[in-house]
């Protein structure tokens, strides 16, 4: 198991717990989905495993070895974060930008050199974002940046990727970009675990799913069996409908609006 | 049909009128008379020459203006029968006997001596280590903060500082205490911005700013008072032209001491230049790239600190040269902080060597140095605000 989670919880002022009791691992070129409502805690979660804050109670361990033992530029090698959306303060071009990613590579007092260089060039070039090179990422769409921070995740070579919300932002069609783009690096061997707001990625591309609902994962498994009507009601209390078509060659899952939407009315 | 009509004949107009349309055009492709100045002139090589010829040029320029040959000739040999004065010295002491190395003979006349060596070095050789180091600090407080509007004293250095100088100037009056007493104070408003920002356990950089400004206003208060108790008729003014900024009383013994601080707080704000592109893209983001964000930013805070109160101590308060330095190095170089942090060393000299230049020389009484650099930094970020060049957003 290249990530592994045990037990872990985490309280901000030590009397609510933020979540409780997680555990999940991942392996090699698997992707795990993390569902759960606005506020649950899937953020927190993440800041844990990037060792930005330290869980209370269990253990977060990185092929073998307890993160908290680890030092940042340790941790840098191993996993890769994607923001879920990047706040530009200075107009960096995309080249420049992700080869930040390389910061754990190269030792305090030194600045990049062709390897370097040659590292991020491989990396745009495998998300296929070459074009985007010379680009000042505070002139970017949200799908660009989103494609760039990508890159420079991967310019960490790290064997975990950590996505926050990959396409919040983003129209359907970069939607399904950055989706592709994931799967892809999953198929390279790279464990991927992202949240999201939408059920269907986790038919898309998940090998498991997994709901964080009031701090404890409500269910967890392949999508098929943990995206279904109950547990997403519980999670996000509404009702859904999950169906298989035939066109998209996959189960998709749509909500049901429990309010009398007026759109309805016009058929 | 009449709306779609309209811009034809627009273009047309402008076409019948040749300057118009070129200009139309121009506008078109987006370039602009520097950005074509550019494209001949590599301006990220060209700026390292720039505070040479300007060391030079300071030298024999001001009010008593001296020939530019002599002025080298002066200089070299000058130099060299320094060094082999000190290495005769340095021998004699080391073998027991007399040695004299020979020296070149002194062609020049003792004042033309003076000029050069004893008024014009060390004032020329300070402008240039306030300047770079106000700058190299300016731009790496810009990244740690991750905002272009944030010049070196943010953190109260030059607050604390003044209030130093002010105290040092009722007590005592001592050119030497006033300096000591200013960097105290600098370094102590720092550290007393430092320790209120950690109240929070994860201190965030905001925090910073926040404690900045309080202790700001405590040692401007503080000034404010030592202003209001001060001697009106010897005192105050002391007071008042301290913090108005001037290198006109700047002696050799300033220059070394002063040195070593800066050369050392830039150097290692020079090594980190590239880890300080990690920190202005966002304290997570730096972390999960694995950078320890708290020490590099305690380390980034200390050198800058140390650069800006040596730089202060000596100068009084120079404002504007750490703020718009930066912008203009962002504007030739571009915002990574591998090539920022040398051009703003560079930039930062030339631009204080310049503005010491016109101080000594513009009018027949010397012009506070804090006067003059904002008279001229304030209208030209506006310009740059104008151009929308500035490098952010």
């Amino acid at each position: 198991m290249i990530l592994n989670v045990e037990g872990a919880s985490f309280s901000y002022d030590g009397v609510t717990k933020q979540f409780e009791d997680i555990s999940f691992s991942l392996g090699r070129g698997e992707v795990l989905s993390l569902l759960g409502r606005n506020g649950t805690g899937k953020s927190t979660l993440i800041r844990c495993i990037l060792n930005v804050i330290t869980p209370q109670c269990g253990k977060v361990e990185i092929n073998g070895r307890r993160i908290t033992g680890m030092r940042p530029d340790e941790i840098a090698r191993e996993v890769g974060y994607v923001p879920q959306v990047h706040h530009a303060a200075f107009p960096f071009t995309a080249f420049d930008f992700a080869l930040m990613g390389r910061a754990p590579h190269i030792a305090i007092f030194s600045v990049p050199d062709e390897i370097d260089c040659e590292k991020v060039e491989e990396a745009f070039t495998r998300i296929g974002i070459s074009h985007l090179r010379d680009k000042c990422i505070s002139e970017m769409s949200g799908g660009e940046s989103q494609m760039v921070m990508i890159a420079r995740a991967l310019a960490q070579e790290p064997s975990v990727l950590i996505l926050d919300e990959p396409t919040s932002h983003l129209d359907i069609g970069n939607q399904m970009k950055v989706i592709a783009t994931i799967d892809q690096l999953a198929a390279d061997g790279i464990a991927i675990l992202m949240s999201t707001h939408f059920p269907d990625h986790g038919f898309m591309i998940s090998h498991s799913v997994a709901i964080l609902e009031d701090g404890r994962l409500i269910a967890k498994g392949p999508a098929e069996d943990v995206i279904t009507k109950e547990n997403l009601l519980e999670a996000y209390g509404i009702d859904v409908c999950i169906r298989y078509i035939e066109e998209a060659n996959r189960m998709v899952c749509i909500p049901i609006c429990p309010y009398t939407c007026r759109g309805r009315e016009r058929t | 049909m009449t709306h779609g009509k309209e811009p034809i004949t627009e273009i047309r107009l402008r076409t019948e009128n040749g300057a118009t349309a070129l200009q139309q055009s121009a506008f078109r492709d987006g370039i602009s008379l520097h950005e074509t100045i550019f494209r001949f002139i590599p301006a990220g090589k060209a700026i390292y020459l720039l505070p040479i010829a300007l060391f030079f040029f300071s030298l024999f320029f001001g009010r008593y203006m001296m020939d530019p040959v002599e002025t080298f000739r002066i200089l070299t040999f000058g130099t060299a029968n320094a060094l082999l004065d000190g290495a005769s010295f340095l021998l004699s002491a080391l073998s027991g006997h007399q040695v004299l190395l020979p020296s070149f003979e002194q062609t020049w006349g003792a004042s033309e001596h003076t000029v050069i060596f004893q008024i014009r070095l060390p004032r020329v050789i300070a402008a240039m280590l306030v300047g770079g180091g106000l700058s190299i600090a300016g731009a790496s407080f810009q990244g740690l903060f991750r905002n272009p509007l944030v010049s070196p004293d943010i953190l109260g250095v030059s607050a604390g500082a003044g209030f130093g100088a002010a105290i040092g100037i009722l007590l005592s009056g001592n050119p030497t205490i006033i300096q000591i007493s200013a960097f105290f104070f600098g370094i102590l408003a720092v550290a007393v911005a430092y320790a209120i920002g950690r109240i929070y356990r994860n201190s965030s950089t905001l925090i910073l700013v926040l404690a900045g400004i309080i202790v700001g206003s405590l040692f401007s208060a503080l000034l404010s008072l030592s202003k209001y108790v001060a001697d009106p008729y010897d005192t105050l003014p002391a007071i008042v032209f301290w913090l108005m900024g001037s290198l006109s009383t700047v002696s050799s013994a300033d220059v070394i001491a002063i040195a070593p601080p800066i050369l050392l707080g830039s150097l290692c704000l020079f090594l980190v230049r590239w880890r300080i592109n990690l920190l202005s893209v966002g304290e997570e983001e730096a972390q999960a790239l694995g950078l320890d964000t708290k020490k590099m930013t305690v380390a980034i805070i200390v050198a800058s600190t140390i650069v800006t109160a040596s730089a202060v101590c000596i100068s009084g308060i120079v404002g504007w040269v750490g703020l718009v330095v930066p912008h203009i190095g962002r504007m030739l170089v571009g915002p990574d902080f591998r090539r920022l942090i040398p051009a703003s060393a560079v930039l930062g000299a030339s631009f204080l060597l310049v503005v010491d230049d016109i101080a000594r020389t513009l009018a027949a009484i010397e012009i506070p140095l804090g006067i003059l650099t904002a008279l001229i930094g304030a209208p030209f970020f506006a310009y740059l605000l104008a151009q929308k060049k500035v490098g952010w957003t």
